[in-house]
Parts: C-alpha cells; sequence; structure tokens
C-alpha cells in the first residue's frame, strides 16, 4: 500500500466542507468538555456517541461520525490545560499533570504564557504522534492480518493483563472491575448455541419474550414490550451511566459546586511572545511527544499515565529539576504534548488490532461497530475510504484545535465561569435523551442510570472503572475468540500458550499467541512478585 | 469507609455466588437439563457451553472480592485505612436531592413525556438546588427542551417518548405538524431567537450577581 497518496486522498476528503464542518463542531465540543472541571474527552465521547447515529444517516460519508468523535477527543485533550491552568483543577486526568507547574505559572501573572505553551505543545505532541501513526498503523495491521483467533485472544488478555501489571490501581478492584465488565457482555443470547443465558426470567418470560408457540403474551416482564436483558447489556448504556451519571455525582460530591478562577488577559502580543517563548519548552515538547505515543500505545495506560511519565522523565533529566512545581514550562509543555500524542497512539492498536488503548478509544471502538464496521486488521484492506480520510482528519484536527484554542481562550474562560448547578443537569439531561435516542427504549434509560449511581459508589470505594467498559466492549469477541479457539485444539489450552501445539495439523509452530500470552501472564503475576520481593527485604507492603 | 469496603465486597461476593448459579442454568423449556451442564469445556466436542465463560467470570469476581476483604481486614487498601465516613452529611443530601431528582425525572417521563420532564428536572435542579434567579431557571428549564424537541424531534425526527396520550394529542401532535412545516431557515431562527433570549436573561442575571 503506497502510503503517501492514500494519505493525500485521505487529508483532501478530510478537507471536504461538511468534514471539516464536523472537525471544527467536534474540536470545539472536545475544548469546552475538555476545559470543564470532572470532564474530559471519554465522558465527551460517551455522552455525543449517541448524536453520531444522526450524522451516520444525514452524511453519506463513512468516516464523517468517527472524524467528529475523534475531534471531540482531540479537543479535550487540549481543552484540559484550560481548567488545569487557570482553576488549578485539572479538566481531565490526563491534564493532572498540567497543573504542577501550569497552575504555579498562573499565580505568578503568567497564565497567557502557561496557556499558549500547552496549545502549541499539544499540537507538536499530536502531530508528531500523527505522523507515526501514519506511519506504523498500516504495517501493524498488514502483520496482523496472519492473526488467528488464539492470536486475538492472546492480545485481549494481554490488554486486561496490563491493566493489573500496569494500572497502578488497586489489583483486586482491578480484576473485580474486568471480570464485571467480561460477564456484563455475555448477558443476552450466546453467539453460538443461541440460547439465552443471565436474562433473569422465568420459563413463562422466557417463552414470551422468544415468541415461542403457545406462549402467554402476558408473560412479557416489567416496563415495555422488550425484556430487561434478553438484548444483552448495550455498551452505551454502561458507558453513559459510567461517564455521565456516575462521574457526574462523583465531581458533584468532590468539588462541591466551588471553584476559584484566576483571572487571565489575552491578546494577539501575548500569544506571540508565548510562541516565541515555546524555546524554553522545546526538551519537555520534544520528550512529551515521543514518551507519550509510546505509552499511548499500551492498553492500560493511555494518556494520563503517559502525560505523567513524561512530566517525571522531563524533571529527571532537567538541568535545574527544582524548578519544577514553581512554574516551568518545560512542566506544561511535556504533559500536554505527552497527552495528546498518547491520544493517537491509543488509537493505533484500536484501528489496527481491535484493541482499544483507553476508555475514550474503547468508546470510539463501540461507535465503530455500531456503524457497522470491523476494527481490527482487515479495516485498512477493506475500508481505505474509511480509514485515510479519518487520519487526514487527525491532521486537519490538530492545526483546527490549536487555532481555535488560541482564538477563543477568553470564550472558553467564560465558560469556565458557568455554573456547576446548570452545567450538571444539562449532562444528566444530556445522558437520558442520548440514551433513549440510541435505543429507543426507557428500559435502557432507566439500566443506565442504574449503572451510573453504581459506578458513583464503586468510585467512592476506588474501584476502578475504566476496565470495566473496555471489558465490556472486548467481551464478546474475547469469547468468541476464546471457544473458537478451544474448539480448534479440543478444549486444550495449550493452543494459548505451547508454540509447539499443533493447531492445524501440519506441525507448524505458532509463536505470537504464546509470547503474547506469556507476557500477558508476566504481568499478571508482575505485582505478585513485586510484592513477594518486597516482603523478603523485610519492607510493608502497605502504602502510605 | 472501611465498613463500607467490607460491605460492597460482600455484596458483590453474593452477587458472584448468584451468577455463578445463574451460569450453570440451561433453558427454561429444556426439562432434561442437568444444572452445570454447560459450563463444561469440551461439551461433546464442540467447545465450551454457553455457560462456561460466565461461570468462570464470576468466580473470578468471587476470588476478587475475596481478596477485597482480606485486603481490607489487614488494612492494605486506602479505603480500609481511612477514618473518614463512606458518605458525609454533603454526600447524602447531595444523592439524596440529585439522585432522588434523577429518579423523578425518569418517573415522568413516562407520564408527562421527556421534554416536559427535562423542563420540570432543570427547573428543580437550578432552583431548587442552584438557587438561581427564578427568571434565568425559568427561562433555562423552557429553552433547553425546547431546542432538544427541535434537535430530536422535528430536524433528526429521532422522537423521544411523549407521555400520556391526551399530552401526545393536544400539545405534541399540533406542535410537531407546526414545526414541521417551518423551513430549515425558519427552524435555525427559533434555535437562534431562543438561544438570544437565554443570553439576555443570563447576562441580567449575572449583573444583578444571581449567576
Amino acid at each position: 500500500m503506497d502510503i503517501i497518496p492514500a494519505l493525500m486522498d485521505g487529508l483532501w476528503i478530510a478537507v471536504q466542507p461538511h468534514n471539516l464542518a464536523l472537525a471544527v463542531i467536534g474540536v470545539v465540543v472536545g475544548l469546552f468538555v475538555g476545559a470543564l472541571p470532572g470532564l474530559g474527552s471519554v465522558n465527551g465521547v460517551a455522552i455525543l456517541l449517541p448524536f453520531t447515529f444522526v450524522i451516520n444517516e444525514a452524511t453519506s460519508d463513512p468516516a464523517a461520525p468517527m472524524i467528529f468523535l475523534a475531534a471531540i477527543y482531540y479537543g479535550a485533550m487540549y481543552g484540559g490545560a484550560i481548567s488545569s491552568i487557570t482553576l488549578g483543577i485539572p479538566g481531565a486526568s490526563t491534564a493532572v499533570a498540567t497543573t504542577f507547574d501550569g497552575r504555579p505559572m498562573a499565580l505568578k501573572g503568567q497564565a497567557d504564557r502557561a496557556l499558549v505553551t500547552a496549545a502549541i505543545a499539544s499540537f507538536i505532541g499530536g502531530t508528531v504522534a500523527t505522523l507515526f501513526f501514519t506511519g506504523f498503523a498500516p504495517l501493524l495491521s498488514s502483520v496482523a492480518l496472519d492473526f488467528g483467533n488464539p492470536e486475538i485472544f492472546a492480545l485481549m488478555l494481554l490488554a486486561f493483563a496490563t491493566f493489573i501489571g500496569l494500572g497502578g490501581d488497586d489489583i483486586p478492584k482491578t480484576m473485580f472491575s474486568i471480570f464485571f465488565g467480561l460477564l456484563l457482555a455475555t448477558v443476552g443470547f450466546d453467539t453460538i448455541s443461541g440460547e439465552p443465558r443471565l436474562i433473569f426470567l422465568n420459563e413463562r418470560e422466557q417463552a414470551a419474550v422468544l415468541g415461542m408457540v403457545g406462549a402467554d403474551p402476558e408473560a412479557v416482564p416489567f416496563f415495555d414490550s422488550v425484556a430487561w436483558f434478553s438484548r444483552g447489556i448495550q455498551f452505551l448504556v454502561l458507558a453513559i451511566g459510567v461517564y455521565g451519571i456516575g462521574e457526574m455525582l462523583w465531581t458533584i460530591n468532590a468539588s462541591r459546586y466551588k471553584v476559584t478562577m484566576t483571572e487571565t488577559t489575552i491578546s494577539a502580543k501575548r500569544i506571540w511572545a508565548g510562541i516565541v517563548g515555546m524555546k524554553d519548552a522545546w526538551k519537555g515538547t520534544t520528550i512529551g511527544s515521543l514518551l507519550g505515543f509510546f505509552v499511548g500505545i499500551l492498553p492500560a495506560a493511555g494518556a494520563t499515565p503517559g502525560s505523567l511519565m513524561s512530566y517525571g522523565v522531563a524533571k529527571m533529566t532537567s538541568r535545574n529539576p527544582r524548578s519544577y512545581g514553581e512554574g516551568n514550562p518545560d512542566g506544561v509543555a511535556a504533559p500536554e504534548a505527552a497527552n495528546n500524542s498518547a491520544s493517537t497512539g491509543a488509537m493505533l492498536p484500536m484501528m489496527t488490532l481491535g484493541i482499544p488503548g483507553s476508555p475514550t478509544t474503547a468508546v470510539l471502538l463501540a461507535g465503530m461497530v455500531i456503524w457497522g464496521l470491523e476494527p481490527g486488521p482487515r479495516l485498512f484492506e477493506d475500508r481505505p475510504e474509511f480509514v485515510w480520510p479519518l487520519i487526514g482528519s487527525f491532521y486537519v484536527s490538530n492545526l483546527v484545535a490549536v487555532l481555535v484554542n488560541l482564538a477563543f481562550i477568553p470564550l472558553f474562560l467564560a465558560v469556565l465561569r458557568m455554573p456547576f448547578t446548570i452545567l450538571a443537569p444539562v449532562i444528566f439531561v444530556l445522558s437520558i435523551v442520548g440514551t433513549y435516542a440510541a435505543y429507543d427504549n426507557m428500559n435502557d434509560v432507566w439500566l443506565m442510570v442504574l449503572f451510573g449511581f453504581g459506578a458513583y459508589f464503586l468510585r467512592v470505594l476506588d474501584y476502578p472503572l475504566a476496565p470495566a467498559v473496555l471489558a465490556v466492549v472486548l467481551g464478546t469477541t474475547a469469547e468468541e475468540k476464546m471457544r473458537q479457539s478451544l474448539l480448534l485444539s479440543d478444549g486444550d489450552f495449550a493452543i494459548f500458550w505451547n508454540p509447539f501445539f499443533d493447531r492445524d495439523g501440519k506441525g507448524q509452530d505458532w509463536w505470537i499467541a504464546p509470547i503474547t500470552t506469556w507476557i500477558a501472564v508476566i504481568l499478571i503475576a508482575l505485582p505478585i512478585v513485586l510484592w513477594a520481593v518486597r516482603k523478603m527485604r523485610g519492607g510493608s507492603s502497605v502504602e502510605a | 469507609m472501611r465498613r463500607a469496603e467490607f460491605v460492597t465486597a460482600i455484596i458483590l461476593g453474593l452477587l458472584s455466588v448468584y451468577l455463578m448459579w445463574k451460569a450453570g442454568e440451561g433453558p427454561e423449556w429444556d426439562t432434561e437439563y442437568v444444572h452445570w451442564a454447560n459450563t463444561g469445556i469440551n461439551i461433546d466436542g464442540s467447545g465450551p457451553g454457553k455457560g462456561f465463560f460466565p461461570f468462570y467470570l464470576a468466580l473470578g469476581m468471587l476470588i476478587s472480592c475475596i481478596w477485597i476483604v482480606v485486603n481490607a481486614i489487614r488494612r492494605q487498601s486506602p479505603p480500609s485505612q481511612s477514618d473518614e465516613p463512606f458518605m458525609d452529611g454533603y454526600a447524602k443530601k447531595m444523592l439524596l436531592m440529585v439522585g432522588g431528582g434523577l429518579i423523578g425525572f425518569l418517573i415522568l417521563i413516562d407520564l408527562i413525556s421527556m421534554y416536559a420532564a427535562i423542563a420540570v428536572f432543570m427547573l428543580y435542579y437550578m432552583l431548587i438546588l442552584g438557587r438561581h434567579p427564578a427568571m434565568l431557571s425559568v427561562v433555562t428549564s423552557l429553552v433547553v427542551p425546547f431546542w432538544l424537541y427541535l434537535f430530536f424531534d422535528i430536524v433528526m425526527t429521532k422522537v423521544q417518548p411523549k407521555g400520556l396520550r391526551w399530552i401526545e394529542d393536544t400539545i405534541y401532535t399540533p406542535a410537531g405538524n407546526f414545526f414541521r412545516d417551518q423551513s430549515f431557515i425558519g427552524i435555525v431562527m427559533f434555535f437562534v431567537v431562543s438561544g438570544a433570549i437565554l443570553t439576555f436573561v443570563a447576562r441580567s442575571a449575572r449583573r444583578q450577581g444571581g449567576a
């Protein structure tokens, strides 16, 4: 495949008026969403995903809905810095590291410089990552074309193992979250046998829901004509519940509707001064751009660890590490370049392998499935008319985002003054209307709100919810691939871990699935080994 | 917080046991089915049964819950080390007011329609929880559902619930006929004019220090 001509075609389609308009609207929405405390890219993408059904119907362009959502993703990465710097509250977890030096700069009267540094570093990070993506994605997808069911299952196992080994959250709670998400994905009808499972209906109700001969039509259960669980648990119901309702409840409780804002004056002259001042932030920008991309590729990592790690590396390699935390522009540039770079990096496994690298890309993946696309290695072969305009839109969205960001900073600051008691009900309303619009079913709306309450309680107790969201997206495929692999091996799990397992009767060795499985096993065992080592050295495993 | 950590893990553990049991169930109409039969790894040479995956996932949940309880006993997780209450007075009140409002909102949808329920919920939230000026609260509560109505029902024809039949007949049917007769420019004008009214009221409220 010739990358350059394909990319040129993609860029041309991405700048067509309807796609450009969607990119601009998406970036603006993303900037708002990212700038508002408590909301990040995943909230924006999850809440607005139902709206893309409309875009999908209104445009004949298969890439249009994804261009819109990807633009929200980018915009949110830029927007997160605005509240980190002016409010001292990260707009999203991806911008936590930006507060370390961004807030001190604002308190020293350099908020404008910090905002410009963040915007330019974000642009450079996003563009560098998109260049990497353009080069790596076709290569990786062509390698992945040879993957069979065991390889794909092993990769999914690796994705979950990364959460446990590198996620940094409480291990049993992370495991619970993964198992629970995977279990939710099994609710409904078994795709292989066609039989119902975990639908919580009795014999009369099952017969009525399935429309069996002689069934009692009055036995259809509570509420509506379609049973609560017989259609399975829709991914959006969980995602909007967790990121729309649950996250808002948590934010209301944590912020208690109170924020204090640093006033900032922005002018063309100050923006130019900020651009010139980027010479003091080149090192952080470079570290963030490179490190962010590769951390972003890792399934459990994404933009938040990418930005934190980049900040740490920038500080560690600095000649003046003590200036970090006091308002060093490098300390703003490194995490901002990294979170944009990582957001593109996270798209790489999602598009080429069908395995999302972050909760936001999990929502994007679910969206692609809803629009009738099959993310994975065949996407580049079968749907170039989708892939290349989308990649083209990454470049366009980045450019749009930096321009809109710099031009409309005062407007975003005005929006940040909007009281949370107006914003919160609007988010709740959008979550409910969006869920109904997606499925035309009030049962799903009730279930979504129920998930929201559950997510709130679990969040208070430090249960990580991103693994559950990822697991729901991957659950059906993971089960299907595992069962098909076991069918091939007559129920022998060696197909996953033994490279010499003769899966096709030709005596061929298969290395990719076993290597991936063993890496996954090591990642799962890693925290236990580290704990044992600490014990042997006599240290306490209790963290302060 | 420590007690909540225990209670939650135990409830989730019990849920896991229940789900393990449910995973082992066969179809209700198959009277000859033996419980757990579908959780096998290779049933009649056709691979794992439909209950295999859910059963072992629920088992994994149970093991995780036991681990969480053990960690809580040994005070190894942050919530089990914390002396703070699981929910303080503010959190309880917030959950009651916001959560109760949301439940009320959902109940109202089937009775008075989605858009009217949005108006009531917005008014409740802004006036009672947010203590915003009455004028701003009323106008926002009318404009937001109006925008959503124009967007979903009129422009995108994604129809939302209309509540009781007489509400649909007396309000939404004539309103739908009226707005669908308008040109696209006309609809945009409705958006813009209602937005201008909202902006005017919001600015007035801000000048008076109420928003």
